[in-house]
């Protein structure tokens, strides 16, 4: 009967209304998977071969200078008698007259220090230290700039404008020159400060040069950071959404933390990874002035700066440490670019 | 123009203002005073020796002296060198310094700018690769490693180059070229991705279509709008610079003031140590100054607030 409708009638065809069957409904997905900001940001970081060998170097560090130690036979302090000054692979007389005996000794990779000290686990100290540096400095200064930022922006006018002079003169202050002044001048009053306070001893823990690095870090450093969050909260709290909320009833600082830092989560996570290398390579700088960390602590710069006097002689016990701080600085160069360009592929355009 | 300039030099003088106080507040925070490391001093004598320097007074008083004494020039004495000014150490170090400093800056911007259009004009071909692991080399390693280097290859093994002092012309070499990696690497880097979008834009095709020849190309309309980025890179290249020949000139035995400044700390040499700071600090906010008020010289479009 079908056949034979007249194609100007207005009867409906029933079938066009059965449901359709499943292999139809196939047809109308669309080609790939809606992705979302993360996903997508993801795979373009994925695909980025040199952010993920930066990225694959960073995790090896890390179990390096966090994992390894715990299964490595030498302390980090531990002095070796006659054992000063080995070349890498090399045996003292004491440990060739054990090996002889039928003793295993485990070998000295790299080495050891003038004080008999294993130049690996040394390595893996240093490693371990100058990614806490870079790692809880970082993390000040996105928490200090963040809030700074965040509240200069979002409220502006004048509070903005003091605020940020403010930051203009913090800015403009020669930041290296005061942290060595800091360095120089802090430390006394805080060893003060830990002994009349034995409450403080987890800072302690840490050592007055660390907590004066962390100090300066806090106070200087932030600078870069807030410019970034204001600019970006500027932005943002001009669209609808913001409006939205405020209509419903929202405080201010729920907006603030629910609504605008979210949205810039990426440029916090792009700014703060690129402030860690900037963090490490200020702790070696102050470790060759003599203001890092103190013995027999290691971070990489010292590990460097100690060897530099005695490189004539003994040029491997500065080529390590030489070697893994470039390298760590460079990993995280490259893998905060990585996370640039993969949040923001505008960018990489005209790079 | 003038607003801005007045603006700018008003800040200038409040960070310079902002610094001393930094710098003598934390002076005075140091518990004990400078004549502590020497053994066995009478406190008599200790008290004379306060006296005599101003440490005896209120701090404010002690600070209002200190500026005072700082505006006519005077910089103080040096509590350790004796006999020596302040005045004195830091303008016999400082042309040494400022020598030194200035050849780095030179060789890293026309280096920089040269590596970073070649770069660009070769882009992914194997100078371009070749520049950008040199460039990306240069901002991760750190200055003292490089001094390090260079001093073991070219001065020790090699034996080419001297390895302290600055007596001959080839003595500048390796203090210079370790000064200058970092910010030539840095304007390398700039100078590229400035130049790539130089070369992208409308006016550049209108030029090649008028038939403008390759070179007056690439000189007069190309790398005049490139190097802008470059030039705002030179305020923090020389604070770079200042803090950088600290360790360029404690690795190569250098008498100028960056060596000068890291001996006083390590001496706790208090005027010396202010002094030193607030003259490096002056400085450096007053090239930066200087370059920011030069950008609208250069760069008509940019507009000031």
């Amino acid at each position: 009967m079908e056949a034979f409708k007249n194609p100007f009638s207005l009867h409906l065809n029933a079938e066009d209304f059965l449901p359709a069957a499943d292999e139809e409904k196939q047809q109308l997905i669309i080609m790939r998977e809606s992705t979302t900001f993360w996903k997508d940001a993801w795979r373009r970081l994925t695909h980025n071969k040199v952010a993920m060998a930066a990225f694959v170097v960073i995790i090896i560090a890390i179990l390096f200078a966090f994992v390894a130690p715990s299964f490595y036979p030498y302390a980090y302090d531990q002095q070796i008698r006659g054992s000063e000054f080995l070349h890498p692979m090399q045996y003292s007389a004491k440990e060739l007259k054990a090996i002889s005996a039928g003793q295993s000794v485990f070998p000295h990779f790299l080495g050891t220090d003038m004080h008999g000290r294993d130049m690996v686990i040394r390595l893996m100290m240093g490693t371990k230290i100058s990614l806490l540096v870079g790692i809880i400095a970082s993390m000040l200064v996105l928490l200090i700039g963040t809030v700074y930022g965040a509240i200069s922006g979002f409220f502006g006018g004048v509070v903005d404008l003091v605020m940020m002079r403010i930051v203009d003169v913090i800015y403009s202050i020669p930041d290296m020159l005061t942290i060595i002044l800091l360095q120089v001048t802090l430390k006394a009053p805080l060893t003060n400060l830990f002994d009349a306070h034995p409450s403080l001893g987890w800072l302690q823990a840490m050592g007055v040069p660390m907590v004066s690095i962390f100090l300066t870090f806090s106070l200087l450093y932030w600078t870069n950071m807030a410019r970034i969050i204001r600019g970006q909260i500027m932005a943002l709290k001009e669209q609808e959404f913001v409006t939205a909320a405020h209509a419903l009833g929202a405080s201010n600082s729920r907006i603030i933390i629910k609504h605008l830092i979210p949205n810039c989560i990426s440029v916090l996570i792009v700014t703060a990874t690129l402030e860690i290398p900037r963090a490490i390579f200020t702790e070696a700088f102050l470790s060759f002035l003599g203001l890092g960390v103190m013995n027999p602590m290691a971070s990489l710069g010292s590990l460097a700066s100690d060897a530099i006097g005695g490189m004539e002689s003994y040029t491997y016990l500065l080529v390590a440490p030489a070697v893994a701080i470039s390298l760590v600085i460079l990993s995280f160069n490259l893998f905060g670019d990585g996370l640039r360009d993969a949040f923001d592929p505008k960018l990489k355009e005209n790079k | 123009m003038g607003a801005y300039a007045i603006k700018r030099i008003g800040y200038a003088l409040l960070t310079i203002f902002f610094i001393s106080i930094i710098t003598f507040t934390l002076m005075n925070l140091i518990p004990g005073g400078p004549f502590l490391s020497e053994k066995n001093i009478p406190p008599e004598t200790v008290k004379a020796l306060n006296v005599k320097y101003g440490l005896d007074k209120p701090l404010p008083q002690q600070y209002l002296n200190y500026m005072g004494k700082l505006i006519t020039g005077d910089l103080g004495d040096s509590l350790k060198q004796k006999g020596r000014s302040a005045d004195d150490i830091i303008f016999t170090a400082f042309p040494i310094s400022a020598k030194l400093g200035g050849i780095s800056i030179l060789v890293a911007v026309i280096l920089g700018v040269f590596m970073g259009s070649v770069s660009a004009l070769n882009r992914g071909r194997f100078w371009d690769r070749l520049l950008m692991v040199v460039s990306t080399l240069g901002i991760a390693v750190p200055s003292f490693v490089m001094a390090a280097f260079l001093m073991l290859v070219f001065g020790v093994k090699l034996r080419w180059l001297p390895t302290m002092g600055l007596h001959s012309v080839t003595a500048f070499i390796m203090p210079c070229a370790t000064l200058a990696f970092y910010p030539m690497s840095y304007i390398t880097r700039l100078m590229r991705s400035g130049m790539l979008d130089a070369l992208d834009q409308d006016y550049i095709r209108t030029a090649k279509s008028k038939g403008v020849g390759k070179s007056l190309l690439l000189f007069k309309h190309a790398l005049r709008n490139a190097v802008l980025p470059v030039i705002t890179y030179l305020g923090p290249m020389i604070a770079y610079t200042v803090t950088g020949s600290f360790v360029v000139e404690t690795v190569f035995n250098i008498p100028g003031l960056g060596r000068e400044f890291i001996q006083c700390i390590t001496a706790r040499d208090y005027p010396l140590v202010m002094s030193t700071t607030i003259f490096l600090a002056v400085l450096i906010v007053l090239m930066n100054l200087v370059v920011d008020l030069s950008y609208k010289l250069i760069d008509p479009r940019i507009t000031l607030q």
